[in-house]
Formats: structure tokens, sequence, C-alpha cells
């Protein structure tokens, strides 16, 4: 370990930092725009120069490699002055409409000239003026503000693999653009804003709409995917006015997806804020005690083998183990979580969950996935592959679901014959999974939403055991869910019971009136239509597919409105909490499904959230260890049986448009529209 | 003076033809393969007596710079890349070795990559040198039709491919790291250093970038010997050098002389004086736009090689000598040279970017003497914050010939000031 002296002191660093990490390490704050731990070095703001004896010139400690004996001064009069001087170029052709400035109390530039920059300008030619650019319905520019640390052309290149911006022209002349003025099609283009140090980037749907200072901030987790990644949501009264990234390296580093970022204001449209029950069939309001007597009237001499539950995309394990005492107590067996018809059996862990842990990605030196497409299902999850392909090698193969995923895949063909073909060894690449050091399987629910998907779960299984691919230290497989609420639903074990019927044979039921009264628990991807025999009960938050089928609408609160839990694909339980309350009359899903068990005389005895979530630990312990995976053990999963020569095909084919919330997001629809379907941009003023 | 048998450019005018057959009569591919043959540490060992310094600008001690290359192969491509983006203005001496000695070139290419084990020569040719990249691509072929580049070069069994690659005419092209991003296909901007280029050069492989002059006087060192060659000029400052003459001079010229030599007898013997006599000359800018200019007094006495010239307060740069006599107007001079670097910065590091148009705008100020006494101070701290705080030396470059006006014509820049007030106040 190399010894090094900063401001006279000695500190022992690990080889090969910058001397920027070593005074870090040493708790020495340095200035800078340009650096950023996660993107490569780029040098070129300047603003981290040091002094280095024996070095006749201040050196950018961001690019400078530590060596033994270096002595490192942060504090010289030389340091000082070249900040100042660094800070005094930028600011010169910088705009000062920091009171306009979306950035203005979040911004680098700010603080830093507050800290270290001259207390007036000596600049007296005209600034610099620059041509906005037009980069989609995601983010604005002002692109006079920008200051050219290239952080962004950095993160579109490296991280999200999708090189649309870059720089042009010379010397002061030089501007950052993707040229063509398209709309980029990064689906972490967000991040870039988050990245900016300066107002050059800003968030489109939010500009303009609030300061920073007049936020509250609620640390929480996101459900548009299973990722679970970490959140912060930012509220001002009772409205979420942004929602931003909280650092988690396990699971999403320091980046969202722009599903997560932006579909926020699908949480103020199409809501049911008001209880609901169809009367000579129409919709009309009604009031908590109306709707429970309604759906009591109707349960009324119902055998529990008539009733269903459905449980949807984005529900909570509180209030789905409300559900699950709630079908004990009608004694219902036909309780489904696979809104797709996934053959995952809920019965071991192992197969449901993603063994290798997203960070453990990085580990693998060959992976297959089958039946996923990572890009959209899991975008964060895509940023590791990329990742571990661009740091440490790893070799991408896929079956079904062809796509671009920003790296390169080997695409082994689309049938899953294919997977059987490696499960025998007759095919050429098994000889690749024979010689990979940590190979890895990731099975997506394109690759068991299938009639066959027993038969490839188990081929899966045969390839983990065949290739060694679970060992003491690794476990090869992972399943990548595509919704919040599987993994903690399968966790919970809310898979028909005995004798029960999946949500295919609920619907068919529905449909022969073998079912009378089916509770949605926000299950909206499914065909709310062949449910219109039964008496269909909604609770959920948006007015989306399958409310208008309903007869009694039970309002319940959205991610943002709720202190809730979240198992995410890993099976790490996580914590949500309340930013806003819920609109109207919309209350929290566990306590609309506690009162209404009352309503029915068949009673939850869980009165508060302690009692639900201790409820919940007994079900399965594991979800009692907030931000904690507990590994599955290895087991046998799927069952043999053929495979049909039908291609793999994933859950998701627009990626902005998924669930209740971003069908309803104004944002994510116009970003289906002009990134997915090439509409052209629509004009500014249909934004605001 | 340099006696015509020291000369190593004996075509430099063109007076013969380029072409292979009339190089060979002039002694070029003279024995080549015997000196491959000799090894790689004595071709080292040769120029590090010769003592040859980079004649691209820097002055770096040519053999120093080839022994930071890997001394084992581990069977990778390793590259020697001839800089001849010549943009530097005031400058015009690779030019005519492109076009008149493109052979001298070839085969110090090919010693140098002998001497570095260099298995690929680019030869990165500025945009606008039309002709001569037309002359140096006959001569790569003439060159490999003789077998004399290419596998078993010259018949020593080294191998050597050479390629000649022109640029678009971007000055920073010029500067190493950014004519090696360039060559790349990427858009010219230098690269932070560490890594030097001969730990991580071209595509990620050892390489080692020489300007084209240094390149082609290595032949004929190793042909009459490190000590002839250490014999001219001074010591740490040896040997014969191009000068490009230019400005208000009688004949301007580009002429091969001795290092050291004084300035003064380099300008009356060569280019025919300065225009009205010694006594109409105003100042010099002795190595191309880049170095701070040295007014009258310094010019009587000074010589003419890397030390003499920075003890001078300035450098002998690419020795592109820019004569100005009375009449010019020193200070709309400055500001022409502010202007480029503004227009060539490539906008990379925030100092060069957003300092050069600065000083260009306050330069065109002072043309006219808009501005106040104090500004001149102001003028010079930000030179000062832009020199060293950069990537590359570009910044440098920016800021030199403007502090070399003000630590010499100050009073000219005041004078311009208080004489504008007063018009005004009239």
């Amino acid at each position: 370990m190399p010894k090094v002296t900063i401001n006279g002191r000695e500190y022992e660093v690990p080889a090969g930092i910058t001397v920027f990490q070593a005074c870090e390490l040493a708790g020495i704050e340095i200035p800078h725009f340009c650096y950023h731990p996660r993107l490569n070095i780029a040098g070129n703001c300047r603003m981290c120069l040091v002094e280095v004896e024996k070095s006749p010139k201040p050196v950018a400690s961001c690019a400078m490699p530590v060596m033994d004996g270096m002595v490192i001064r942060t504090d010289t009069p030389m340091v000082h002055k070249a900040r100042r001087g660094v800070l005094e170029f930028l600011l010169i052709n910088h705009p000062l409409d920091c009171p306009i400035c979306d950035q203005g109390g979040e911004c680098d530039l700010q603080d830093l000239t507050l800290f270290y920059g001259p207390d007036h300008s000596r600049y007296r030619e005209n600034k610099r003026a620059v041509a906005d650019k037009y980069l989609g319905p995601l983010i604005s520019t002002h692109m006079t503000r920008c200051i050219h640390c290239t952080r962004c052309i950095r993160f579109l290149t490296e991280v999200a693999g999708v090189p649309e911006l870059g720089g042009i022209n010379r010397g002061e002349h030089m501007e950052i653009t993707n040229y063509i003025e398209r709309a980029l099609t990064s689906e972490l283009q967000g991040n870039i804003i988050d990245l900016c140090p300066v107002g050059a980037l800003n968030s489109k749907p939010y500009e303009y709409r609030a300061r920073t200072w007049e936020l509250r901030k609620t640390e929480s987790v996101d459900v548009m995917d299973a990722v679970g990644s970490a959140i912060r949501v930012d509220s001002r009264g009772n409205e979420v006015m942004r929602i931003l990234p909280r650092l988690h390296e396990e699971v999403n580093e320091e980046w969202i997806s722009d599903r997560t970022r932006f579909a926020y204001d699908g949480l103020k449209y199409r809501r049911l804020d008001v209880p609901m029950v169809r009367r000579a069939g129409r919709l009309e309001e009604a009031d908590w005690r109306e709707a429970f007597r309604a759906i009591r009237d109707r349960l009324a001499g119902v055998p529990g083998e008539r009733v269903a539950f459905i449980i949807g995309d984005l529900a909570c394990l509180e209030s789905m183990v409300l559900v699950r005492e709630l079908a004990a107590r009608l004694e219902c067996p036909h309780v489904d979580s696979r809104q797709l018809g996934e053959r995952l059996s809920g019965r071991v862990r192992v197969e449901h969950l993603f063994n290798p842990t997203i960070a453990g990605i990085e580990r693998a030196d060959l992976c297959l996935l089958v039946g996923t497409n990572p890009r959209w299902e899991a975008p964060l999850v895509n940023a590791r592959l990329r990742k571990a392909w661009r740091l440490s090698g790893l070799e991408v193969a896929r079956l079904g679901c062809p796509f671009d995923l920003t790296y390169p895949v080997d695409h082994l063909g689309d049938s899953p014959t294919i997977l059987e073909a490696i499960a025998d060894g007759s095919h050429p690449f098994a000889r690749r999974l024979e010689k990979a050091e940590r190979p890895l399987l990731i099975l997506g629910t394109g690759a068991v939403a299938r009639p066959d998907g027993a038969a490839i779960l188990h081929l899966a299984w045969r390839i983990a055991e065949r290739y060694g691919l679970v060992r003491d230290d690794w476990t090869g497989y992972g399943f990548l869910h595509h919704a919040a609420a599987r993994p903690g639903a399968l966790e919970l074990g809310l898979v028909p019971a005995e004798g029960g019927r999946d949500v295919a044979a609920i619907l068919e039921g529905a449909e022969r009136g073998e079912i009378e009264v089916v509770f949605l628990l926000g299950a909206d991807e499914i065909d709310a239509t062949r449910l219109d025999g039964a008496f269909l009960v909604y609770l959920g938050t948006h007015g989306d597919r399958a409310a208008p089928h309903a007869d009694v609408i039970l309002p319940g609160a959205a991610y943002t409105e709720k202190n809730a839990t979240w198992v995410n694909t890993e099976g790490r339980p996580q914590r949500g909490r309340l930013a806003v309350f819920p609109p109207g009359e919309a209350r929290e899903d566990w306590k609309i499904l506690r009162a209404l068990s009352e309503a029915l005389g068949r009673t939850v005895p869980l009165d508060n959230l302690g009692q639900v979530r201790a409820r919940m630990a007994e079900i399965n312990p594991a979800l009692s260890l907030v931000d904690a995976i507990s590994p599955a053990a290895w087991e046998p999963f799927g069952s043999p049986g053929p495979v049909q020569d039908e291609p793999f095909v994933s859950p998701i084919r627009d990626f902005y448009l998924t669930n209740p919330i971003t069908r309803a997001s104004r944002t994510m629809q116009r970003c289906s529209r002009e990134i997915l379907h090439g509409e052209p941009a629509a004009e500014e003023a249909e934004v605001a | 003076m340099l006696q015509d048998r020291d000369r190593i450019f004996t075509n430099l005018y063109g007076e013969q033809p380029w072409q292979l057959e009339a190089a060979r009569r002039r002694g070029d591919w003279d024995g080549t393969r015997e000196l491959i043959l000799k090894g790689r540490e004595w071709i080292v060992q040769q120029i590090k007596d010769s003592g040859l310094r980079g004649r691209g600008g820097a002055g770096f001690p040519t053999s120093l710079k080839w022994s930071f290359m890997p001394k084992t192969s581990d069977g990778g491509p390793v590259y020697l890349v001839v800089n001849a983006d010549e943009s530097e203005p005031g400058t015009c001496k690779d030019r005519e070795i492109l076009r008149h000695e493109p052979h001298k070139l070839l085969e110090g290419v090919v010693l140098a990559g002998a001497a570095m084990g260099c298995t690929h020569c680019y030869i990165y040719v500025r945009g606008e040198f039309v002709r001569e990249a037309q002359v140096l691509e006959a001569a790569v072929q003439e060159a490999y039709e003789a077998g004399l580049i290419g596998r078993n070069a010259c018949g020593s069994g080294y191998d050597i491919e050479v390629v000649v690659h022109r640029g678009a005419g971007a000055y920073i092209c010029g500067e190493e790291t950014g004519l090696l991003e360039s060559l790349e296909g990427k858009k010219g901007q230098p690269r932070l250093k560490p890594p030097f280029p001969a730990q991580v050069g071209l595509y990620g492989r050892p390489t080692t970038v020489n300007n084209v002059e240094t390149i082609a006087v290595v032949p004929t060192i190793l042909r009459r010997g490190a000590d002839w060659f250490a014999g001219l000029g001074r010591p740490n400052n040896t040997g014969t050098k191009i000068f490009c003459i230019s400005g208000h001079v009688n004949q301007p010229c580009t002429v091969e002389e001795e290092m050291g030599i004084p300035l003064r007898e380099l300008i009356e013997k060569h280019a025919g004086g300065v225009r009205g006599g010694w006594d109409n000359l105003l100042a010099v800018i002795p190595g191309g736009s880049s170095v701070p200019l040295i007014p009258k007094s310094v010019c009587d006495t000074v010589r003419m090689d890397f030390d003499a010239l920075r003890e001078a307060g300035s450098g002998l740069g690419t020795a592109g000598v820019i004569v100005m006599d009375r009449s010019t107007d020193i200070v709309k001079a400055i500001a022409r040279l502010s202007r480029f670097y503004m227009h060539e910065s490539c906008g990379q590091c925030t100092p060069c970017r957003e300092g050069t148009g600065w000083l260009w705008r306050m330069m065109e100020r002072l043309v006219r003497g808009e501005a106040e006494i104090e500004e001149i101070d102001q003028l010079w701290d930000v030179t000062k914050q832009i020199e060293g705080h950069t990537i590359c030396a570009l910044g440098d470059a920016a800021a030199w010939p403007v502090q070399g006006l003000i630590r010499h014509f100050r009073d000219e820049l005041e004078r311009r000031i208080r004489e504008r007030k007063r018009r005004q106040a009239a």
C-alpha cells in the first residue's frame, strides 16, 4: 500500500487509486464537476487541481494515480488560485439565471462558487448563447448553462450503452448535442438530469413546477419493475412533484429507469378516489358502507369454491397478507398472483428468485438469457449486465426475445427446443457452459408464462445441475420478474391451493358461471371482459382496464401513498413510505380488506401494521428481514415434459405502458408515442 | 555557419527530383540494412550520444522518449507515429521534407522503428498538404516496391508497415495525443497524461509520436556518427535545424542551419536582412506562434537554440522565425494570434475553452485602446489562469504570446489606452 502525504499528514492508501480518491479517503473534499466515480475519467473541468510536490504545474487529481511517497497539498495559494480561476472561466459564459433555473438550490456550480469562487466578475465582454437542443419528451435543455463536463455523454455511452449524445465544434463553440434532435432512446436517459452539475439538462415534466427547498423528501422504493430501485419521492402539499434515485449499491447503484422517474404524473390522472357500486348497469358513487354491503349481499350464500382472488402487479405485501387471510376465512382456494399464467409453483423459493443477486451479475463470466428482454423488463439489471460485459468481459447469449440489449449478445435462437438441446449437451453452447467459471442462467417471465412453462423450468433445473451452475459460493440460476408484486406474492405462497384454479381457470370458470364472485387486487393485465359474467370487485388505484367491468370499486392507495413492503426479484423485502395521502376516499389497501372482512363477518384479526407484518413473518420469516436477502435452498423445480416449438415472447410490448400508473401518465404516453412509435415530436405547448 | 558538407537535407529546395533514384544518389537508403542489423540498443545509444532533441517544438530528448517504449515484445502491435500535421503559424519545414526529401523520412521511419521494435508506422499528414501527401504516398509506394519498407525491410529481416494518413486540418491534431485520437477516428481532443503514449497510445498500444524532422535526421546521424552531430551546435543543443524565416525580411526562406546560430546572423545571411535594415527591427517571434516574442534588444545577441531562447524568456519551438519591423502593429499581430488559438482550442477543458476567447476579446479591445490601464494586469492574470492549468499545451501556447507582448510592449498598450481617452475627452 503506497504511503502518501496529504496536507502534511501521512496516509496509507490502496494502490491504483487516484489522488482524488486518496484525498476523499483522507476526508478532504476536492471540488469537481466532470469527475464521477461511475463514469470514465474525463479530466476536463480542471476544478480538482491540486499541488503535488516535484510537479511544476498543478495536477488534475481525478486523473492522476497515487504513487508511493507522493506529497499532495490541497490548501496552498496555488490550489486556491487555480480553483478560483477555473470557476471564473466557467462563470464568464454561464448565465446568471439562478433565480429561474430548476437546478437552483441543488447546483454544483452554485455551491462551489460559494465556497471557492470569486466574489465578482471581471468579464466585460458579451456572453455566449447556445441554441437549446431537443432531446425528447423527458429532458429539457438550456445549453447556454452547459459547462461541458461531458458527464451526460459518458453516461449514455458507457452506462446506458446508447451513444446518442456527443460534442460538436471546437473551442468555445463546442456544443453537446444529439445532432439530429430527435428523442433520446435510452430508457435510462433521465439519469443525465441528475448527473448534470448545472441546469443545462432538466426534467421536462418537472420544469418550473417547484423549487427544491419547497419539497418534502420521502425515502421509498420503486414498484415500476421488480428491481425495487431505491427512490426518493419529493412532494409538495399532497402532490408528488418528482422522483429521484437513492443510492443502493446492491440494487440500482445510483440510477433509475425512466419509468421509475417519470411515471409519477400517472398518480394524478384516472384515479379511483371514491367507492363505487354498479346500480342498474351504471357505476355510481357510494360510500364505504354501501360498497361493503353490496359485496356482503352478493357473497351471501356463495360457497368459497365459487369465489376467486387475482392479485395485480403493484400489490404490496401487507395487502396480500390480508387477501391470504380473507380467502382462507372464505374457504376460497382460488387465489392466484400469476396474472400472465406463469408456471412458477410458488413452493420452491429458489425457482422464483433471482438467486445470484443483481450485484452478483458482476461476478459471472457467461450468461444465458431465456425468454426475457432485460432492457425493458428490468432496465437496471440490463445496466448491470452491460457493466459486467464492459468491465469484466461477461459473455451473454440469449434464447428468444431478440432486442438490442446495448451489448453484444449471441442469439442462439427463439425456440425452447434449443434449451432442450443445451440440457442434453448436444448444442454447441453446452461446451461454453462447461468451460465457464461462473455461468449464469436467467429465466424471464416470457420463458414460463406459456403452457410448457413447467417443462422449461425443469430444463433450467437440469442445466443448472448438469453444468455446475450451483456451488457453495455461487448460484447461477435466477428468475427475473418484471412485476413488482410477483416475487412477494410467491414468497407469500399466493398460488392456488390444492384443487384451486389459476388465473386462466378463474377466467374460464367465470365465463362458465362456475365462479360467481371475483376480487381483483389491482389486476389489470388480464382480459377483464371475460369476467363480465361474475360479480367483480376491483380494489385498486386507477380506472384502467379492469375497473370499468367492476360491480364494486374500492379505491386503494398507490405506492407513494402508503407504508408498505415489496419484495424485489432477488427476494429482498424493502419498505416504501407514505409520501402523500391517498386521494379522496381512497384508503390503504390492507385497511380496506380488514374492514371488508369485518363487514363480511369473517374478521381478520389484524388491527394495525405491526400485526400485519407479524403475520407476514409467520407466513415467511424471510419477509421480516428488511433489505436482507435470505438465500433460497437449492431444490428441484419444474416438471419434466415436452416443450413446444413456439418462440419465447417478452411480456412487455411497450416499455412505457406497463401498469395502471404508467398508462395513466401523460409523460409515459408521450414517450411511447414518440420514442417507440416514431410519432413526430409534440408541440411544447401540449406538454405544459 | 553551417558548411555544405554538414548539410543533412541536401534537396530542401527541390532542385533535384524527390524520387528514390535521386534520393539514393544523395545518399539515402545507403547501408540501411547494416544500420538495422547493429541492433536497437546501438541505434538508441547513437541517438543518445548525438544529443538529438525533438524538432516538433518541445525539444524533448529523442533517445529518452524512445527508451520509454517496452523493451520486449508481447506479440502485439507497437506503433511509430510520425507527426506531419505541421500547422504552427510561421513554420514550413516538415512540408519541405515531405515534398522534396520523403525518402529521408521513410528511411528514418525504418531505423527509428527498428530502434523501438515498431510493427507499424502511421504518418499523419496535415489535411491541407495535398501535393505533399501525394508525393509521400508515391514515395511509400516506391519504397515498398524496392523492398525498403514492409516485410523484411531492406533485407534486414525487420518488418514494418507504413501507412500515410491524412488529417482534416485541425491544429489540435498536431498535439501528440490529439493526433492519436484523430487517427483512431475520434474527435481530435488531447488525452490525459499519464498514461503516456509509450504505455497506452494508439489503439491502447505502446506508441511513440515523433516530428517529421526528428525522424528524417536519424539516418544521417547513424551514418555519419553521433560525434559528428554532437559536434555541431552547443552542448545540449546539438546538430542542425531547419529554420523558417518569414515576415519583414527581404528574402523569406526555409534554411538548414547549425543550432545556436545567432538570430541576427541567421536573418542577415539567409533572409537578406530585415526590411529597412536591422535597426528597423521591432520584434521577433523566434519559434512559431506559440512562444513569446522577443524585442530587438534581445534579438541583437540571442542565439537560436533551446536553452539560449529559454533564458531569453522565449523558446525555440519549431524554429519558425517571424520577423516584425517597426511598421508592425504589434498589438494587432498578437491579437491575431489570440484569435487563432481561440479558433483552434478543442473545447475540452475549461481554462482553454473559455480563456482563449476572453483573451482574444480583450486583445481586440486593446488594439483600439478601448480598455482601462488596470485591464492589462487583468489580461496578464487571465493568461496566468490558463497557463499550466490545461490538459495539453495549447493553453500555454495561447497565453505566452500575450505574456510576451505585455512583458515587452506594455508601454505601447498603455499609450493606446491613454490616447483613446484623450481623443474621447477632446
